[in-house]
């Protein structure tokens, strides 16, 4: 065992599913979706990012790319937000509550894949 | 450059996790502290604009408190983050800055520019390995002439001299070893375009791996080498390197050429030159007994030469250790008057300064010229920063290494038939070549002429080569002249004429040209021009086959074969 290996694994994993949490519940209300959770989210996200920098195997190449696939629907979630409540007037509607989360659903879909590789190349590790 | 983006990621990982951690802290504090707004009331900031606020605050610390001046809570939070993002930028921007200056990073940089800048050279190219004297002169007398180079080096300095050098065209450059394979790649060994490589560096093995990388990786590519002992020049021979070259052999011989054959020596001689370089006379070497100081490699080569020449050399050398020194050797340096006197300076036609040392050498000329002023003096210049000492009308015949190398590999390159042509040259009696001597001053006497090959081909010699395949008889007479008025012969010579028979020097005007044949020309910059039109174009040669112009037009063509 070593520290580095469970500090990589556990960003990864803590990033798929703080980013479910927040994408659980009602598609539509905004009650079920913290905000604190999407920023998490996206802070954990980030940092397993910046974790798969300067890998140069293949392996390496897809978890980077699912991560920054994940970083970008995060951000675009945020965005949404920041503009219905900030920039415009509409607020929080059903309609952006969903958006939202779809966005949010969507890197839920990438930091899967991201888990999923992780738990593949550890079982292809084990002799 | 995959590497390059690596390299970055991996080193600035730990300040962009510190960075992205500090700020996330910074964010979420401000928005979990209870503020006030305007009215009084319990106000939470929101994310978007803890967010603008910590943004501003890391960067430049600080636009003021908004939306609403912040509470003593807030501005303790505030003022913690300050000094934290503040010292975290200072950490990211100075791993940065250290990255940047890598020594590892800027190689791999200017490895990648430079492999960059060789790919897209488009037309014909050489690489050259070492731009030491010899190589320096080399390329600059290449980009004289519009050629480009590639050029390897191990020292940094030089390839900074390259890149500072005064040219009309840039040429790419890379401190590297030379002797590894991957850094000859890089120079453009594979590049299509590549014509050949020239190993001109101080290392004897390291040229000699050189031509055995090139003729291993691309045997296609000519490879012409620098040669300091015979073993080597064996060794290099023995895989089939192109041409190599001992400079003090190549003197040596030209100096044997000299003692009976003046002309032809001076025939050499000038054909070494570039286009308008003054045109030496005659050098006739006085016959019986020399001086020869220092019996290194150069003494070794020009002993051998002037004793097959039928002269009686008297050898002056300090080591007397050394193998194959002459019995009747006077041992020292020759740079004092009791060794010259004891070798016989006052008898002695002619004395060749030889040592490996500039000033020695120096020392001979003066202390040999002042006992006997009839001296014939041949000094070797070690250095070629000491070419102003040597430049005193001392010496008739100064040998310096790096313009012999120089001038030498670019015949070579730039007009390979010119040793074909001196080569053949030398099957002729001295006579015809002072009569060849006098033509060459006639068609230009202010200086050496512009010497240039053709090639009998569809891209250089459009209208000749269509001609031919028409079965018109071309000659070489009808490039000789003038396409504005076909009894006016051009100022030029036609030296050398190659084709599937062979090579032949001196061709007659009613030599018939081949597709694919190669002549070698002499005369002034403008009758080469004028004779590309008799090459290039149809018009131009038409008057010159048959004295008559051809309609150019279909129109024209249609009138003329109906009113025939």
């Amino acid at each position: 065992m070593n520290l580095e290996k469970v500090v990589f694994a556990f960003t990864i994993i803590l990033a798929l599913t703080l980013n479910f949490g927040f994408f659980t519940g009602d598609i539509g209300n905004a009650a079920h979706h913290n905000v604190y959770e999407l920023y998490a989210a996206i802070f954990v996200n980030a940092i397993a990012t910046i974790l798969k920098f300067g890998d140069r195997t293949h392996m390496g190449a897809v978890l980077l790319a699912a991560s920054l696939v994940a970083d970008i629907q995060l951000v675009a979630a945020a965005g949404v937000w920041v503009f219905a409540v900030h920039v415009t007037d509409i607020g929080l509607t059903p309609a952006t509550v969903a958006s939202i989360v779809s966005l949010a659903g969507g890197a839920v879909i990438a930091n899967t894949i991201s888990v999923s590789l992780l738990v593949i190349e550890t079982v292809m590790l084990r002799r | 450059m995959d590497s390059i983006v690596f390299l970055i990621l991996r080193q600035m990982r730990a300040p962009l996790l510190l960075l992205t951690t500090v700020y996330a802290i910074a964010t979420l504090g401000l928005t979990l502290i209870p503020g006030m707004d305007d009215k009084g009331q319990v106000w939470f900031m929101d994310f978007f604009h803890a967010f603008y606020f910590v943004s501003f605050m890391g960067t430049t610390t600080g636009f003021g408190e908004i939306p609403y001046p912040f509470t003593d809570a807030q501005r303790m939070w505030a003022l913690i983050f300050i000094y934290i993002t503040v010292a975290t930028w200072v950490y990211t921007i100075g791993t940065l800055i250290r990255l940047w200056q890598n020594e590892t990073l800027q190689k791999a940089l200017a490895e990648h520019r430079f492999q960059r800048q060789v790919r897209q050279i488009s037309e014909p190219f050489f690489v050259v390995c070492g731009y030491g004297n010899t190589g320096s002169r080399l390329v600059k007398s290449l980009r004289k002439r519009l050629i480009r180079a590639s050029v390897l080096d191990l020292k940094q300095d030089r390839i900074d001299a390259l890149m500072l050098a005064e040219h009309p065209l840039f040429l790419p450059g890379l401190q590297a070893d030379a002797s590894t394979p991957r850094n000859l790649v890089l120079a453009g060994i594979m590049h299509p375009k590549c014509k050949s490589v020239v190993a001109l560096t101080d290392d004897n093995a390291v040229n000699l791996h050189i031509a055995i990388t090139v003729k291993v990786l691309n045997p296609e590519l000519k490879v012409i080498c620098r040669a300091d002992s015979h073993e080597i020049e064996a060794n290099m021979a023995s895989f089939g390197t192109d041409a190599i070259i001992d400079p003090f052999d190549s003197f040596a011989k030209d100096l044997g050429l000299a003692v009976d054959y003046p002309y032809q020596y001076m025939l050499s001689d000038w054909f070494r030159n570039e286009s308008g370089e003054p045109l030496a006379p005659v050098m006739q070497l006085p016959k019986g007994r020399w001086l020869l100081c220092g019996f290194g490699r150069f003494g070794r080569a020009i002993h051998r030469e002037l004793l097959d020449a039928g002269m009686t050399v008297q050898v002056i050398e300090p080591n007397k250790a050394l193998l194959n020194l002459p019995v009747n050797a006077v041992i020292g340096d020759g740079t004092e008057a009791v060794t010259l006197n004891q070798a016989g300076v006052g008898e002695a036609v002619g004395i060749i300064a030889g040592a490996d040392d500039d000033s020695n050498n120096l020392s001979i000329i003066v202390t040999a010229k002042a006992l006997n002023p009839d001296l014939f003096v041949i000094a070797r210049q070690n250095q070629q920063a000491n070419s102003r000492l040597f430049a005193h009308p001392r010496a008739e015949l100064v040998m310096e290494v790096s313009d012999v190398l120089a001038t030498k590999i670019r015949t070579l390159l730039t007009n390979p038939l010119v040793d074909d042509f001196l080569s053949l040259a030398r099957a002729h009696d001295d006579s015809w070549a002072q009569n060849l001597t006098e033509r060459i001053r006639k068609i230009s006497p202010l200086g050496f002429p512009e010497v240039w090959e053709c090639v009998i081909a569809a891209d250089s010699a459009h209208a000749v080569s269509n001609a031919l395949t028409k079965g018109t008889d071309v000659r070489v007479e009808h490039l000789t002249h003038d396409h504005h008025d076909r009894d006016v012969s051009l100022p030029v010579l036609a030296l050398l004429h190659s084709n599937s028979q062979g090579a032949f020097c001196m061709p007659s005007g009613h030599a018939s040209l081949a597709v694919n044949d190669r002549l070698l020309f002499a005369g002034s910059a403008a009758s080469r021009a004028q004779m590309q039109w008799n090459l290039q174009n149809e018009v131009a040669l038409g008057y010159i086959l048959t004295g008559a112009s051809l309609p150019q037009t279909w129109l024209g063509r249609w009138l003329q074969r109906s009113n025939s």
